[in-house]
């Protein structure tokens, strides 16, 4: 399954630029505290349904999966695991449990936890909003549509291992395993808080909850009994939440809080990074995300694919990067640089505004047309779309902006005949797992274009499905390479029928205080946001 | 009196009903669909369905505004959509932090009002009235957001004498009450300004000044009583004020009052949590105007309760 967050846009899942193994120092001391600086309060912490960019690297060091990824980097490693095993027929996983494993309440880990966990999360009734992810797995379909007593392709083996049996081959499948949604629960604690259980949540994380006081702190203590030696490296890791990040930069440059939770604000961007000071203290790398303007290609007249071609060819993207301080890189294609399948040697439409009025002259609009480009109505996004409609107006195309709260934005995207032209920033794709089918079923394939979804361009080309569909049935690790090969081809014969203009993709930059010390890729972790609590450590520790 | 006090009660409690019922279908207008928000991208139209049907969003307005009424009026305010908690408890967690801001405040806003207003009174139409009267208009229009940063970047980062926004003792609560009370603050000294020149200028003033009492006795005993009555009838209705205050100074400050709540729950479609947060703060407005009113005829009665 191919599916994805929905981040409200700040930060999501990130790939440290080259996405290279890092040198995690795993001795690095322990002790000390990290203050994290946050405006909205934590929604929840419960792993099947925390789903936004706060809760989701909180849930990560409370919580632990089967699987996981080595710090810094996007690559598996078993977690909870010991051992991971494939049919060869791709088909059945079972998985061993480590030894002497604990949740936080002290009781340890069994396979029937996984199975409980499992089929909590798939369970209609806890309306996750992860659940589809688990499709893959036999008995989903009745079992997420309320019917039957459980999940038939999970089965307890002994105590120890348990069985995962697959409806369909699906290399994306370990990734899965690795989210959040597939984090271990403990049954009796989850009875017993009922609905409160993301107030009062037990995992077995590196690190457990200490004090939540609504709309001003939650406190992380290290879990002593924690499956790995010597993680985590902090003694305690305190979120001081209901900070603007105006007022949270404040905090820092005085020395009260470690990392602003919600990045360096926009309009403080330039000011820190000229003050060299600060900006030694500025750690950048990439993520997986695209911004794009998608294209209605069922809606006149971006039905004609020379009308979409031109517009692909119409919008100055230096330009836009320009306006918001270089904090992103130019894109071509659906897929960011850090994603593998990324097209190297794909040049793309390259930006001509004369060829680009001569071909909607070809398409048969020589005096241009007038739309609608829908965007949601937070800086830097209507800035953007006004150099987007400076731009489209060289060639004659005259765009009216719908500038709306973000609900408003996505509600229309999902109707057939709403929005002629979105621009995604603030809602735009930010992978949950380092994949490249993570881009491409609900945003451009054809089970997205249905009323409420997220494929805005309503773009569906039967034959890409049936290419993706075979990708991703390619679930023996050494069929790899040419798994990445297929979608990369995908990824470029999409752009072809230009249902988007990809116009950049961000770069993520994380702000530290001089206290705290750990590798690089720590800070821009593709998979912890803002960092990576687990293996960061204090310097006042050593 | 007290079929005066019943009426109004009435009358409250059908403001109130009113305000339920606008407030709620406001909501259901809303394109934005509560489902779609908490199901995610990742959602299946069946997910979606699923999660619509579980929170009854399939029945038709009535049905569903009834049986919101219906738990409202057992004290059941609902569960969020997002965070799966208690409306009430979520709201009763925020609400001491958001009175104490409140009460601070007000009483910030008389302290400089009233004697903005009674200095530039007496120093009518002269240099210091006319600086102070600046100094009202500026306190008026000035942006709490800018206020609120303005007095961080001086007090907090500048000076080290008070916290970085945050919550918990008297020192935290300084810069918000003063940012909140701002503009109240602005309001008050204009209007106890003009009410003060309104008795200067009245018979029994000059009367008093002709039985050759002395200017303080005159100001403080006999003007300064008379001019604050119509200011403090004006403290109840400024509870609406205050609730719209406090949603963007609760953020500058990270203050953790149901201000910052509302603020959050309107961002993601939370409709039990916004619904909530919206009949606190009406009844807050309703109750405050309904004692402004009772006590009126109390401090000044010439005012009838009919």
């Amino acid at each position: 399954m191919k599916r994805n967050t929905f981040l409200a846009g700040v930060a999501g899942l990130a790939l440290a630029a080259g996405g290279a193994f890092a040198q995690v120092n795993e001795d690095a001391p322990q002790g000390g505290e990290m203050v994290v600086t946050y405006q909205d309060d934590v929604a929840t912490l419960d792993p099947a349904i925390g789903y936004d960019w706060q809760n989701w690297s909180m849930i990560k060091s409370l919580f632990d999966g089967l699987m996981g990824y080595e710090p810094g980097t996007t690559t598996l490693r078993n977690e909870l695991a010991a051992s991971h095993e494939i049919s060869d027929d791709g088909m059945v996983h079972t998985f061993v449990l480590k030894d002497g494993i604990k949740f936080h309440n002290g009781r340890e880990i069994i396979a029937e936890d996984v199975k409980y966990s499992l089929e909590r999360v798939t369970d209609p009734k806890t309306r996750s909003p992860g659940a589809g992810f688990f499709g893959m797995i036999d008995g989903f379909d009745t079992w997420n549509a309320g019917e039957g007593d459980g999940l038939s392709g999970v089965e307890v083996i002994d105590d120890k291992t348990v069985q995962i049996t697959l409806s369909r081959p699906d290399a994306t499948f370990t990734h899965v395993m690795a989210l959040n949604f597939a984090s271990i629960v403990p049954r009796e604690a989850v009875e017993a808080s009922g609905e409160d259980f993301g107030r009062e949540p037990v995992g077995s994380g590196a690190f457990r909850l200490a004090e939540w006081t609504p709309g001003q702190q939650v406190v992380f203590e290290r879990f002593e009994d924690y499956h790995r030696a010597g993680v985590p490296k902090l003694d305690k890791v305190t979120f001081d939440i209901g900070l603007d990040p105006t007022v949270a930069l404040l905090r820092l440059q005085n020395g009260d809080a470690d990392v602003p939770g919600d990045g360096i604000p926009p309009a403080q961007f330039l000011q820190v990074m000229n003050n060299p000071e600060q900006a030694d203290n500025v750690v950048e790398g990439g993520q997986l995300h695209t911004g794009y303007i998608t294209l209605n290609t069922q809606m006149a007249p971006f039905d004609n694919v020379n009308v979409r071609k031109a517009m692909n060819m119409a919008i100055n993207k230096d330009r836009i990067v320009q306006m918001i301080n270089g904090r992103a890189v130019p894109a071509n294609q659906p897929l960011p640089p850090s994603m593998p399948g990324y097209a190297d040697d794909y040049e793309g439409y390259p930006f001509d505004p004369e060829a680009a009025r001569a071909m909607l002259a070809e398409a048969g609009f020589p005096d241009g047309f007038t739309t609608e480009l829908f965007v949601m109505n937070v800086d830097p996004n209507p800035r953007i779309a006004q150099a987007i409609q400076q731009d489209l107006s060289e060639i004659g195309v005259k765009v009216e902006i719908r500038s709306l709260a973000q609900s408003n934005v996505i509600a229309a995207g999902g109707e057939a005949d709403q929005a002629p032209m979105i621009w995604s920033g603030g809602m735009a794709w930010i992978a949950d797992f380092p994949d490249p089918s993570n881009f491409y079923g609900p945003i451009l394939g054809c089970a997205g274009a249905v009323s409420g979804g997220w494929n805005w361009s309503w773009y569906c080309n039967k034959e890409l499905d049936a290419r993706a569909a075979e990708a991703d049935a390619m679930a023996d690790p050494a069929l790899a390479d040419e798994r990445e090969e297929a979608w990369r081809s995908i990824y470029v014969d999409i752009m072809d029928d230009a249902p988007w203009v990809p116009v950049f993709n961000e770069q993520r930059f994380t702000l530290v205080s001089d206290r705290m010390a750990g590798d690089d890729s720590l800070f821009v972790d593709p998979v912890h946001i803002p960092v990576n609590y687990d293996y960061i450590y204090s310097v006042e520790a050593e | 009196m007290s079929g005066y006090l019943v009426r109004r009660l009435i009358e409250s409690a059908l403001i109130l009903l009113g305000i339920t019922f606008v407030t709620f279908v406001l909501l259901y207008m809303v394109p934005a669909d509560p489902a779609r928000q908490i199901a995610g991208r990742s959602a299946t139209a069946e997910t979606v369905a699923n999660i619509r049907d579980q929170l009854g969003l399939n029945d038709p307005l009535f049905v569903q505004y009834f049986r919101y009424l219906g738990n409202l009026l057992q004290g059941d305010m609902g569960r969020s959509y997002l965070q799966r908690a208690e409306v009430a408890d979520l709201i009763a967690a925020r609400l001491p932090a958001s009175l104490l801001l409140m009460v601070s405040a007000i009483v910030t806003e008389l302290i400089l009002g009233l004697t903005i207003g009674v200095v530039a009174a007496l120093r009518r139409n002269r240099p210091a009235d006319h600086t102070l009267m600046i100094f009202s208009f500026v306190s008026i229009s000035a942006p709490q957001f800018v206020i609120g940063i303005l007095l961080l970047y001086v007090f907090a980062v500048q000076f080290g004498w008070l916290p970085i926004g945050g919550y918990g003792t008297f020192a935290h609560l300084i810069l918000p009450s003063i940012t909140l009370g701002f503009l109240g603050a602005g309001w008050y000294s204009r209007m106890m300004r003009s009410s003060m020149i309104d008795v200067l200028e009245q018979d029994f003033v000059r009367t008093a000044r002709a039985k050759g009492l002395s200017r303080l006795h005159i100001i403080t005993r006999h003007v300064m009583p008379n001019a604050i009555l119509p200011v403090i009838a004006m403290i109840g209705i400024d509870i609406g004020l205050f609730m719209s205050g406090i949603v963007v100074v609760e953020s500058v400050f990270g203050w953790p009052g149901i201000g910052q709540l509302a603020w959050q729950a309107i961002q993601r479609v939370d409709i039990p949590v916004i619904m909530g947060v919206t009949m606190v703060s009406a009844t807050a407005i309703v109750l405050g105007n309904l004692i402004a009113d009772l006590v009126a005829p109390l401090i000044d009665p010439r005012i009838k309760t009919k």
